[in-house]
């Protein structure tokens, strides 16, 4: 577009620095105060990083907030991707329905879908309920207070992430692609793994990418529903920071957090480029 | 819903009945998975018993009336207050700031306007919570004592990108040649952003704005480590309803905030056709 009204500078600025000094200048403190070696905040060294990273503990809690946004993924994408088809198969009142009700999970509130939760999961839950009424169980599962049902909850809380940049996709997916590849003896799996998905490639990566983002930083959904054995990077951070009020090991712990999720994000983005590329390039 | 397109075969065979069935049922689940828990919540609001259970054991408005109650219920309700009002200011200047600088992005063209476009877009995918508590820090180490101002700072970050995406969207939607006729018709750059631009790209602004104010009153890796006691936000009052003894109330709250949503997506739908811009 060309120069037409005003200048880019003066409208950037504000909200430019706005962020420096409540986004980058925060972040920036965040790195300089784990290199307090004391909690106190007195003595700098990289204490804070050489006990961090030298227990095997924080590795496994690294390692097991990362499987947890991974197992998200997958549960969003194996129940995500059939709902984002039948939108496609849908006709234009049924798109807008189905939009609907991506869309009101999404903004309602976090608590309040995690609240759902307990009651759907817990020991007298909708789950329970049904599986003794069927006398497949004499005893309540234990849901609540497992991954299991934390991955559960957090493929509910987290799916319209992935599904509206999905939909997008999906919706300007060329309808006569896939008439030529069926008319060309394709069956539908083979035109689904060959032609929708790869076409759909950059709308999976970005709803992945945020599905990955939410689901690890989950304070509430990890602290409520996994509980208190299962440990998770987000409950470390808040832990050493509200309760243990040691601060550098807090940043120390949260920096681990913005660098692993970081490095998956980059991995998940540069995936999409590439199949997307190869299609589109 | 669950048709799905089999173009030209007219004999089904066993793989394209097995692919609508398979492709239908889990649809099917996504969508009880996506709607149940919240009718769920609605449901055991109404319940007239102490103790969260589906289905409700009869049908009462007392923990309502209970949520209701200013007495009783004042911290929840002093926790709303300071939800809402973070909420207006922080989405207000997102909404000001944003929109200026996505008029100013959309021309940016080429190396600069991604880069600029990635750095704003940032608060979506990083941690919350680190920045949270890198928040929490700064403020804190800067001399500040815990205020609602501070809350809308952090909370600004979070919100913007939100404003950013959905003008963006509208702008890149704006017909070139309009801003041409404008300008040969001697309209000055302002006139045309006033009289041509604005009123174009004004439902995208309300989409924007409307977005923004939704996710500062759901956020928590902010609000966790910026409220105090004295500036409590309401889903943390909530956390620690659901942490404790649980609380009957969060059924209320939760009810209530539900029926807000319903309400205030159907008026935005209405107006801005809200659910078409978020999907993009």
């Amino acid at each position: 577009m060309r120069s037409t009204w005003g200048l880019a500078a003066p409208l950037v600025a504000p909200l430019g620095l706005a962020y420096a000094a409540f986004f980058v200048a925060p972040l920036l403190m965040l790195f300089a105060v784990s290199f307090y070696a004391d909690d106190r905040m007195t003595v700098l060294g990289l204490g804070q990083w050489q006990r961090f990273l030298g227990d095997a503990f924080h590795w496994k809690v690294i390692g097991n907030t990362v499987l947890l946004g991974l197992k998200t993924v997958a549960a969003t994408l194996l129940l995500g991707l059939p709902l984002a088809l039948a939108y496609r198969a849908a006709s234009p009142g049924w798109q807008r329905v189905l939009l609907f009700v991506v869309v009101m999970p999404l903004l309602t509130s976090v608590v309040v879908r995690t609240f759902a939760w307990i009651v759907i999961l817990g020991r007298e839950g909708v789950v329970n309920q049904m599986v003794m009424g069927l006398g497949l169980a004499a005893d309540p599962l234990r849901l609540l207070q497992t991954e299991l049902g934390l991955v559960i909850s957090l493929t509910q809380i987290e799916m319209p992430l992935l599904l509206l940049p999905l939909l997008s996709v999906m919706a300007r997916i060329d309808p006569n692609l896939m008439d030529a590849s069926a008319s060309l003896g394709a069956s539908p799996w083979r035109t689904l793994f060959r032609v929708i998905l790869p076409l759909a490639a950059p709308g999976i990566a970005a709803g992945c990418l945020l599905v990955f983002a939410s689901s690890t930083t989950a304070f509430i959904s990890q602290s409520v529903i996994g509980g208190e054995r299962l440990v998770y990077l987000p409950a470390m951070v808040w832990q050493q920071a509200m309760v243990v009020a040691n601060w550098p090991f807090a940043a120390t712990a949260a920096i681990a957090l913005l660098v692993s999720v970081s490095a998956v994000i980059a991995v998940i983005a540069t995936a999409g480029r590439i199949a997307g590329g190869r299609i589109h390039g | 819903m669950a048709r799905l397109r089999t173009a030209g075969a007219r004999r089904r065979s066993m793989g394209e009945i097995a692919y609508v069935g398979i492709i239908g049922f889990l649809a099917a689940l996504a969508l009880l998975i996506l709607v149940g828990p919240i009718l769920v919540v609605l449901a055991t609001s109404f319940t007239d018993s102490r103790s969260i259970r589906f289905p409700p054991t009869g049908f009462s408005l007392r923990w309502y009336e209970l949520l209701l109650d200013e007495v009783r219920s004042r911290q929840i309700h002093r926790a709303v207050g300071n939800t809402l009002t973070v909420a207006a200011w922080a989405a207000g200047l997102a909404t000001v700031l944003g929109t200026a600088a996505a008029v100013a992005m959309a021309r940016a063209a080429g190396r600069a306007g991604r880069l600029a476009d990635a750095f704003f877009m940032a608060p979506l995918v990083l941690p919350g919570l680190a920045f949270g508590l890198a928040a929490l820090m700064y403020f804190s180490l800067l001399g500040f004592r815990p205020s609602l101002e501070m809350l809308v700072a952090g909370h600004l970050i979070v919100v913007a990108p939100f404003v950013l995406r959905t003008v963006g969207a509208s702008l890149s939607q704006l017909d070139p040649s309009l801003l041409d006729a404008s300008r040969s018709l001697g309209a000055g750059p302002v006139m045309t952003f006033r009289r041509v631009v604005l009123p174009l790209i004004a439902p995208g602004i309300a989409a924007g704005a409307f977005l923004a104010f939704m996710a500062s009153v759901d956020n928590v890796p902010v609000s966790l480590f910026l409220s105090s006691a004295r500036t409590d936000m309401l889903p943390i009052r909530m956390w620690g309803m659901m942490e404790s003894t649980l609380d009957v109330r969060v059924a209320a709250v939760s009810g209530l905030l539900i029926l807000t949503v319903f309400v205030l997506m159907l008026v935005m739908e209405r107006f801005t056709g809200l659910t078409r811009r978020m999907r993009g």
